[in-house]
Parts: structure tokens; sequence; C-alpha cells
């Protein structure tokens, strides 16, 4: 069995998000780019079925769109543990190119499980992966937290409005994962580093595409009011406040 | 010509967030010069149908097939697909829900139509089709333009305001066929929670953090959540520790939340769990540290000990809302 895990490349979540001047672009002077949350969990899970011989889970590759800028993210997958990986030489800007381009990727070589994160942090669309099983006619599981592998089969849970389902489709099939599917994201050794830099990359021209959508401005969210302050000797004035002031309970 | 609004069920009845969608999807229309339709797939009654007339839908196409009992991605995409060209509509509306989630990018492609996801405001202007929506998790919104002649709409949860219509609406039951080769899904067992208010539906949030030092010492979130009528929440460390469920974690890859009020207790407000919660209408923090960055994003606070300030603010609350 082969995973294929789609990894995309985000600022770091603690980074303070800026905007050049025209507030169209990221000022990306000082980020530090990292897996995007859910891939990475996404790739640590499909390492931890890889480890377990009883999976039969033979391989883990990952797949990014994106300019060579992206590399060392890349590479920091390899140093976690996935075996190989791919790149679509192209910025990723709109969901829908990208998914075209990822299924150009499994057009040519078969997976049997495809996992990508629930969202990328930077643009929050949460497209790519459900787009991606379409132009694939690929059955697609999503909000999936969990998944196992007994006996050559494939359950997943999946989170639904105050519950969970445990669901199996046919394989090759496409899971959007978030929280729950791994509960720490792997950290590279210093082995996994060192062979890393001897991994391959394949790097893939896109194809041609034309973007959905298109993003024209960036706005920061308005500052909210000061925070007002209530002695902690009368909690009563906060209820108060949130009864007559906020009217919120 | 139409706007079409997806309007998922739980067990035959809607949510505010089915009304919410309806509003929003009736006052896009009435931008566009047209009306809205929905959608509604399972066992739902006239009575609970209506409510959606009530809301500003036009029209309601009802479908019912016992096939359609399980969420299947594919079949659910291409039969709001199909329903999206018989009707007509420029617009798709769809919560940015999990079901929202799973089955609107299937839909981009099938009618291959750009998608604004997470939308939080009415269209900034129809031409181009421009949406508002959250990017960098909260940290910022974009304006977003659309390019395509169809375009999908995910509203983000708690977001738009309801606005309720005397006009009349018409139900229309359609029968369907659901070809069996697509359906691929088997649900194999499904663990549901009862009696608690879900996260994602609740007013009123009361969330604990790191601060509240021991799982031990949860007994006053819980207690003022009953007061209050709210859900609990708490912080990533706290799941992450076993202390609590991993589904009460909001922050930015936990839950995304947009409640009325969100009291935060002992958490000391790191970005990531902001990026969950900064869209709530207003932010209460209760925390030792003055300086905490929770402070910022809060409209009242309290500096203090939570284990001494909640049995005061539950006593409060319970004197007060008699």
């Amino acid at each position: 069995m082969k995973i294929l895990v789609c990894i995309s490349n985000v600022p770091d979540t603690t980074t303070k998000i800026k905007f050049l001047e025209g507030n169209n672009k990221l000022d990306t002077a000082g980020i530090q780019w990292v897996i995007n949350p859910w891939d990475e969990l996404s790739l640590t899970r499909a390492l931890e079925l890889k480890d377990d011989a009883s999976t039969g889970v033979k391989s883990v590759t990952v797949a990014h769109v994106g300019s060579a800028a992206s590399e060392p993210t890349i590479r920091k997958a390899l140093a976690i543990g996935a075996d190989d990986a791919i790149r679509v030489n192209m910025d990723a800007t709109d969901a829908y190119n990208v998914a075209t381009q990822l299924a150009e990727v499994l057009k040519k070589e078969q997976f049997d499980i495809v996992l990508c994160g629930i969202e990328s942090s930077d643009y929050n669309g949460s497209l790519v992966g459900g787009m991606l099983s379409e132009m694939l006619g690929m059955p697609s599981v999503s909000a999936v937290s969990g998944i196992n592998i007994a006996n050559g089969e494939v359950v997943l849970t999946r989170e639904i409005d105050g519950g969970k389902e445990v669901v199996t489709v046919p394989s090759p099939f496409v899971a959007v994962v978030q929280k729950g599917i791994a509960k720490e994201p792997r950290i590279a050794a210093m082995r996994g580093i060192m062979m890393a830099r001897t991994k391959p990359i394949k790097i893939c021209e896109p194809v041609e595409c034309e973007n959905l959508t298109e993003i024209v401005t960036f706005e920061k969210p308005e500052p909210r009011a000061k925070c007002r302050f209530v002695d902690a000797e009368n909690p009563k004035q906060l209820v108060e406040l949130l009864m007559n002031e906020a009217k919120v309970i | 010509m139409s706007v079409l609004v997806f309007t998922e069920n739980w067990d035959g009845r809607f949510k505010k967030l089915t009304f919410e969608l309806v509003s929003y999807a009736a006052k896009t229309a009435e931008m566009l010069n047209t009306t809205a339709t929905a959608v509604s797939i399972g066992k739902v009654d006239d009575a609970e149908l209506k409510k959606l007339g009530s809301y500003g839908a036009k029209k309601i196409i009802a479908i019912e097939n016992e096939k359609l009992n399980i969420l299947d991605n594919q079949a659910y995409s291409a039969l709001i697909a199909d329903l999206a060209k018989e009707e007509g509509a420029q617009v798709v509306v769809l919560s940015n829900n999990n079901t929202g989630k799973a089955i609107a990018p299937r839909l981009s492609v099938r009618l291959k139509a750009g998608i604004g996801s997470g939308v939080s405001r009415l269209p900034l202007s129809l031409e181009p089709f421009t949406v508002y929506k959250r990017t960098y998790s909260g940290n910022a919104f974009a304006h977003q333009v659309i390019k395509t002649p169809v375009k999908i709409v995910t509203l983000a949860q708690n977001s738009f305001d309801l606005t309720e219509t005397s006009d009349s609406s018409v139900i229309e039951r359609r029968q369907v066929t659901v070809d069996g080769e697509i359906l691929k899904t088997t649900v194999k067992d499904v663990q549901k929670q009862t009696g608690k208010i879900l996260l994602t539906d609740a007013d009123v949030v009361v969330s604990g953090g790191r601060g509240m030092k021991s799982p031990d010492n949860w007994a006053p979130i819980v207690e003022l959540a009953q007061a209050l009528g709210a859900a609990t929440a708490c912080s990533r460390p706290v799941s992450d520790e076993g202390w609590r469920p991993h589904e009460e974690h909001t922050g930015q890859t936990g839950k995304i939340i947009a409640p009325n009020l969100y009291i935060a207790v002992g958490i000391s407000g790191a970005t990531q769990h902001l990026a969950g919660i900064s869209s709530s209408k207003y932010i209460v923090a209760i925390n030792t540290d003055k300086d905490a960055p929770i402070f910022e994003a809060a409209q009242y606070g309290i500096v203090g000990d939570a284990m001494k300030v909640l049995p005061g603010v539950i006593a409060a609350v319970k004197e007060l809302r008699k």
C-alpha cells in the first residue's frame, strides 16, 4: 500500500502577519516557513502506519505545489521520514489550480491513500482535498480524525456535528484530515535530517490551468475595544456588565 | 436565475446556522434581483421546511431518498450540482461546517465554480463578484474575486444576522433516483454525544486553560457553563494532556468558533488559541497574569486566581439571572 501526503508551506503559526504596501501581498520578510500543521499531522500518521508492518503500508510520498523557495519545507518532510517527494513547480494561489496540479501527479502515479490537511493556515480554504478527489472521481471522506488499517481494510473516523462516525470507502480515496489523526507531530531526528539530503525530490512542471479566484486585497481585523478590568473582589459587576452592557447573557 | 442554498438537517430539524445560511442566500439573491431556493435532503416535515421560507427562501426543494441517509460526499455533490444547473443557480451557498467543507469543493469541480470559503459578509461587489473571507487563521481577511459564472460561498457560522420575512414560499417535494454505483461510503458505527450543548452551536462558551492547574479543578468551569447554558471548551495543552477530550479544543488546529460570548479562564491567549476564538463577539478573560495576551483580545477582564474568582461569578450568575 502506498500513501501520498499533500503538504502546503505556510508561515509559522506564531507569525505576526503583515502585508506589503497595497495590501495585496504578504510581507514575507523574517517569516519562518513550516509544514501546514494538519499536513504535518497527516504525515505523522502515515509514517506511524508505515512503521507498523501489519498495515502493509510500504511507502509514504509527499507532494507539494510551490516554487523552489519551498524546498526546505519538503526537506523537512523527508527528514521526518517521508521516502520521497514530488514538487510541482508553481506558486500556489488558487485552490482549484493546486488541485488540478495534484490530480496530474496522481494520474501518473498510483497511490492507495491520499491524505490532505483539512485546511491550510494561510488561505483557510478547506478545498484542495475535496476538489482533487472529484477531479479523479475518487471517494473522499472529510473531517477525518482517525485512520487505521486492519486485515488490509482501511477504517476512518470522521467527525460529524456532535459525534463521530466510523466509515470505510474503497481505495484509492482521499481523506481530508483534521486534529486527532495523530497526537503530536513527529520531529525530525539528526539521522533523518542527514538522510533527507539524499532522498529524491521529483520536480514536475505545472499543466495549464486558470485560477478561478483571486485575492485582490487583504485587511487586518478591526482592533477590539480595550479590555475593561473588573476587580477580582467584585465578580458581580462582571456579570452585570455582560447582562446589561454587552447583553450576551 | 437563482441563489441555491443547501440546508442540512439534524434528525429532521434545522439549526440556527441553517437560518443564517438562508438569510444570507436571500439577501444575496436580493442583490442579484433574483430569489433564493433552498435544498433539503432527508426526512423533514412541512412545518420545519416552512421555517426556511420565513427566513427568505422562496422555493424549498425537499428530497427524501433512503440512499441519502448517510453523507456520501460524491452522491451529495452530484445531486446538488444537478439541482444548481436545473435551477440556473448563479450562487450556491453552503455552511463552512464539516458537511459544507465535504461537499463544496466537489461541487466546485462539477460546476467549474470558484469558491469563497469561510465568508462572513455579503458580497462586497457583484461585478466583479467579491467576497470577504477569513485568511491567515483570523489574522487577516481577504477580498477575494470569484471569476467564474457560477460562484460558491461557504458561510462562517454566527457571522450573519437572521432576517425574517412574512413573504410566501412553496415547498416542492421531489423524487430523485440515486445511482447505487456512486455510493461509496459505508458507516460502520456512530458515536453521538447526547445531552450536551455542542461547542459549535453554543452562544456562550466557558473555556479553561493550563492555568486551571489540574483536571481536578474543572468543576467550577462546568458549573459556570451549566448556569449560563453554555458549552465547555479548553485550550490545546489541556486536551494534549488529556485533561479534557480533544473535541473541546478550541484554537487554530482545533475548533474554530464564533460564539456571542467566550469566557477564557486560565488561558494566556497564544496566537494559535486566539485564531480559534477571535471571531467571538465578546471575550472575557480571567487570568492571574495581567500582562497575558488574552487581555488584549478581551473586552472584559478580571486579574485573579480562577479558583477564587469563579465561585463568585457563578453565585452572581445564579442570583442575577433568576
